[in-house]
């Protein structure tokens, strides 16, 4: 599809010399000066919006030839209006000839020159004037009766919407309004284009007007809609598809735009007016009265609801079926909107949204639409005092479990949730308990969703479930190969003797495993924080380690992670957190076997570890059990370096006195004991087989540790001292079998040496390495000494600033 | 509203780089928006155009590196199509949506909604609160009008040389970004006229 010869168009295009462009200039314009539309005019003009846009250099053209161009936009050939607008978009004006908005000329503009001057315009009073003319424009080619060539002024009038509602007037807005009264609801009920309900024999006299039809073939029996068909239409119908498709942003927009002087206090009032009225004439369809803005509300509530019928029939062609399905989505959409405005139509509109939701409730493949009705649910539920139980069922049970692997709904499910999140964490309780399968989305397709997991993460932590999501968390991985299996068992025959899935495929569907993939599965959080047998999973899903979708879907999990406990830190209760440390240091061998997710993870846990003792160093003495069986366990120093260097770390800066209370001599003799035991050991023989010499720091880590929590119990000092000083005497120059590197070694024995002159004064040794609080955080101001001189400072820069 | 339609390399590209997106098509339609945004300075015409073009060379890296990855993910053999083929080709193409957070690179948030048809990937940048449903359907029509009459599955470069066929067909599928609610009637006159436009 993209060969070489487009790549060496575009070199060359992009490479082209100032001579041989002027020559290619001076040809075009004789070209162009000439009478005829030829071919070669067509291409040379193709040629020049190549050169034109194939650099990100803007290049000015000579003003002959600007001007040439120029006056091809009102060309009657279509080509000539496409190219030149092209052609002029891409380069600037002259200087002393940029467009001037004001100009009366555009009432002649065609789509391809409303096109240019958009893209040209400086300022929101270019966008104001041009606004202006295209509504004159209207006016004026109305009268005229060409209204299918006004097709582009809706779209130009919304894109001014988009950019710049300030550009817009009151007026502007209430012309409109009223125009798209009359196309949506007042279009012709009859064919155009001259269609006849005669056979052959039917002559221009006989030629009788035949009204649209449905989708379904039968005749239509109300007004016109872009669910009606013909066999040609009339300018009205065509500005009735317009109007639609412009109609939802037009009713979100036109609240924005600039009020005039005196139209702020009268439109406040017209809008009370408004709503008064339509609530007395809550049935009555004589919305005459209204004033324009109203009276739109009212017919797009009626265009929407004839949608919603128009939609259950049987169309026959694919392309009319997939419309139905667009256009209930407009319709519920631009239904919540009117209702947001007008809460008196939330009666009026319930029944049908009502009636719509258990139409389509039970059919997955409207999944999509059913998103909109639960976001209507979700604004007016209240309102109408209707239960909304089944609605919630559908988004955050079946539609997460079922359909994880449809990209679209779970970029549109994911973004209602993060536009209502607020509303959602008030109204809908089961929504914090729904993450087991909200992160199926996460699980199936990572990259595309990660970014708002990373906004909806926070909003899922809760205190009864943030160990259940840590785990749930750090299994992501192990979801998503069972999802794949979960899907490949559903598209697979059984008896496909392809590659490797398929043992594993056995165990997905074997009774002796289906207990822990089941858990995986689960829709909601609350049956347990994790399974007994993980480590089983763990086996059976190594052969998962290396497809593409667990490994995307790994690289995301330390992100979350992190986000996870910045979230969890803030209001969290010792217990909770000491909750948290006691999963850090289970999980750190209990993960899935995939290269780097293991020591992204203990990274992650690494720094967590040290960020929470930090805060709550309290937490090391209450948790001085399980982090002691940790610290003494040798093995952690070879598969767990990262890990194990940061709770040697914690434990000797926190076990003590002055952290807790509760710290006993006794805590901390157990504590050195276990320690210097794993620090002789480590430094006494070469590492077991299959590991390599664990790095410096732990070693001076642990050598540390053993001093600070000698400095706390001086009767440990002679031991540390009796090892540091056996450390002095050992032979830098040679290799040992636990530190092969010299650099290393002295980096080691350096360090060892200094601890050993420190403990030499047990006094210093202790405010070094035990210091106060009131060294570590000092509070000036609520020390006796020094408060005085800061508080005299402070009072003589008060005065003297007065 | 539609702010982009693009039509980008998903393939590598000896010339430039392992991530990035040669592009072969782009339309921005609207004004500019640092026109009206509050945070750009004062930016001259030229870096102005300068700054639109770096925006959609973001986005089209970013949906390359979006097809590159749902691709890998799906580990689904990509299937060579010849010209005749291209229903085949459309129906084949892989899908997806991601969202460009505000800034990055358009002031607002938006959906790019893209297509990867073997090397190629068409790309259509819309508002964040808009129909997908209807943009998704939008997409595949202009992406199938553009494989047949661009004869794009193809070695010829006409997407090139013939871009002012991508504009007629914009200007009546999609008027100035505008997405429309075109049932099989309406959307057959227009593309009569469109093809109308290509046989000339």
């Amino acid at each position: 599809m993209y060969s070489h010869g487009s790549e060496s168009l575009i070199k060359q295009a992009r490479d082209i010399q100032e001579s041989e462009l002027q020559k290619f200039y001076s040809r075009l314009l004789k070209l162009l000066q000439g009478k005829e539309l030829s071919h070669e005019t067509i291409d040379s003009l193709q040629r020049l919006l190549l050169i034109l846009s194939a650099t990100k250099y803007t290049q000015r053209l000579p003003p002959e030839l600007q001007k040439r161009i120029t006056a091809l936009l009102s060309s009657s050939a279509e080509q000539l209006q496409v190219l030149s607008s092209a052609v002029l978009r891409e380069t600037l004006p002259s200087p002393g000839h940029e467009v001037n908005y004001n100009q009366e000329k555009t009432s002649l503009m065609n789509s391809h020159a409303a096109a240019l001057l958009l893209s040209q315009a400086r300022s929101r009073a270019d966008l104001s004037s041009l606004c202006t003319q295209l509504i004159h424009g209207l006016e004026v080619r109305q009268a005229e009766g060409s209204a299918h060539s006004l097709s582009h002024t809706l779209p130009v009038i919304n894109t001014i919407l988009t950019h710049s509602p300030e550009s817009l007037s009151e007026e502007h807005v209430t012309l409109l309004s009223k125009k798209l009264v009359d196309w949506l609801r007042y279009a012709s009920i009859t064919q155009g284009g001259g269609a006849s309900s005669g056979g052959f024999f039917t002559g221009p006299r006989s030629r009788q007007p035949v009204p649209i039809a449905e989708l379904d073939g039968t005749v239509s029996g109300d007004f016109f809609t872009v669910l009606c068909v013909g066999q040609g239409f009339t300018d009205d119908q065509w500005m009735n598809v317009y109007s639609f498709s412009v109609l939802r942003h037009w009713l979100l927009a036109y609240h924005s735009v600039s009020n005039g002087n005196t139209t702020a206090d009268t439109d406040d009032r017209s809008e009370v007016d408004g709503s008064v009225v339509s609530m007395v004439s809550a049935t009555s369809s004589s919305s005459r009265l209204l004033p324009p803005k109203e009276r739109l509300r009212e017919k797009a509530f009626q265009y929407c609801q004839r949608l919603i019928e128009q939609s259950d029939r049987k169309a026959h062609k694919r392309i009319d079926t997939d419309l139905q399905k667009a256009c209930l989505v407009e319709a519920v959409c631009i239904l919540d909107c009117v209702c947001e405005e007008d809460a008196s139509l939330v009666f009026r509109t319930f029944p049908c949204v009502k009636a719509l939701f258990s139409r389509l409730s039970s059919d997955l493949t409207f999944a999509r639409v059913l998103l909109p009705i639960a976001q209507f649910y979700l604004h007016h539920g209240e309102t109408a005092a209707v239960d909304c139980e089944s609605v919630w069922n559908l988004v955050f049970g079946r539609f997460p479990a079922e359909l994880f692997n449809e990209h679209f709904l779970a970029h549109e499910l994911l973004r209602f949730l993060r536009l209502n999140l607020e509303s959602l964490q008030l109204r809908v309780p089961q929504y914090t308990k729904s993450f087991p399968n909200l992160l199926k989305f996460l699980a199936w397709d990572s990259p595309a969703v990660v970014c708002d997991f990373a906004d909806l993460l926070p909003s899922l932590v809760t205190t009864g479930t943030a160990v259940e999501l840590l785990h749930t968390l750090l299994d992501l991985p192990c979801l998503s190969a069972t999802l794949i299996l979960q899907h490949r068992s559903a598209c697979l025959p059984i008896s496909d003797t392809g590659g490797r899935p398929l043992l594993l495929l056995d165990a997905f569907r074997s009774p002796s495993y289906r207990g822990l993939f089941l858990f995986l599965l689960r829709g909601e959080a609350g049956s347990g924080d994790t399974i007994d047998r993980l480590s089983t999973l763990h086996e059976l899903l190594a052969e998962a380690a290396d497809w593409p979708r667990v490994v995307q879907c790994a690289q995301t999990v330390p992100v979350l992670l992190y986000i996870f406990f910045n979230t969890v830190i803030t209001g969290a209760d010792d217990k909770l957190l000491a909750h948290l440390i006691l999963v850090m240091l289970e999980r750190s061998s209990l993960l899935l076997n995939i290269p780097k997710y293991i020591k992204e993870i203990h990274r992650v846990f690494s720094s967590q570890l040290l960020r929470l003792c930090k805060l709550h160093p309290s937490l090391v003495v209450d948790q001085s059990h399980e982090l002691l069986e940790f610290a003494g366990a040798t093995v952690n120093v070879y598969n767990k370096e990262d890990i194990y260097t940061h709770v040697v770390w914690v434990l000797g800066e926190y076990l003590s006195v002055s952290c807790d209370s509760r710290c006993s001599v006794r805590l901390i003799t157990s504590c050195f004991e276990t320690l210097e035991a794993v620090l002789f050991e480590i430094t006494s023989s070469a590492p077991p087989p299959g590991t390599v010499c664990p790095a410096p720091r732990v070693i001076t880590t642990l050598m540390s540790a053993l001093a600070k929590l000698a400095s706390r119990s001086h009767d440990l000092i002679p031991r540390v001292s009796l090892f540091l000083s056996k450390l002095k005497s050992v032979n830098r120059g040679g290799s040992l079998p636990w530190c092969t590197n010299e650099d290393d070694l002295t980096a080691i024995v350096t360090r060892g040496e200094e601890l050993w002159s420190l403990l030499k004064a047990p006094g210093v040794a202790q405010s070094v390495l035990t210091p106060p609080p009131y060294i570590s955080t000092p509070q000036w101001h609520r020390d006796t000494n020094m408060a005085t001189p800061l508080r005299l400072r402070a009072l003589t820069n008060l005065t003297h600033s007065m | 509203m539609v702010r982009c339609f693009l039509i980008h390399t998903v393939c590598p590209v000896s010339a430039l780089g392992p991530g990035e997106s040669r592009v072969l098509y782009s339309r921005v339609f609207g004004p500019d928006e640092s026109i009206v945004s509050e945070q750009s300075p004062e930016l001259s015409p030229e870096e102005r155009r300068l700054l639109q073009k770096e925006k959609v060379a973001v986005v089209a890296r970013q949906v390359r590196s979006s097809v590159s990855l749902s691709r890998e993910a799906s580990g689904r053999p990509l299937v060579e199509t010849v010209p005749g083929e291209e229903a085949l080709a459309l129906q084949e193409a892989d899908s997806g949506v991601i969202r460009l957070r505000a800034g990055d690179p358009f002031d607002a948030e938006m959906s790019a909604l893209w297509l990867g048809v073997q090397s190629l990937g068409f790309t259509l940048v819309c508002e964040s609160h808009e129909n997908l449903l209807l943009a998704e359907g939008t997409l595949r029509n202009l992406t199938r009008h553009c494989l047949e009459h661009l004869h794009m599955l193809g070695q010829g470069s006409e997407v090139l040389l013939r871009s002012n066929r991508v504009d007629a067909l914009l200007s009546r599928l999609l008027p100035h970004g505008q997405l429309l609610f075109l049932n099989h009637r309406f959307a057959q006159s227009l593309e009569k006229e469109v093809a109308a436009y290509m046989a000339k």
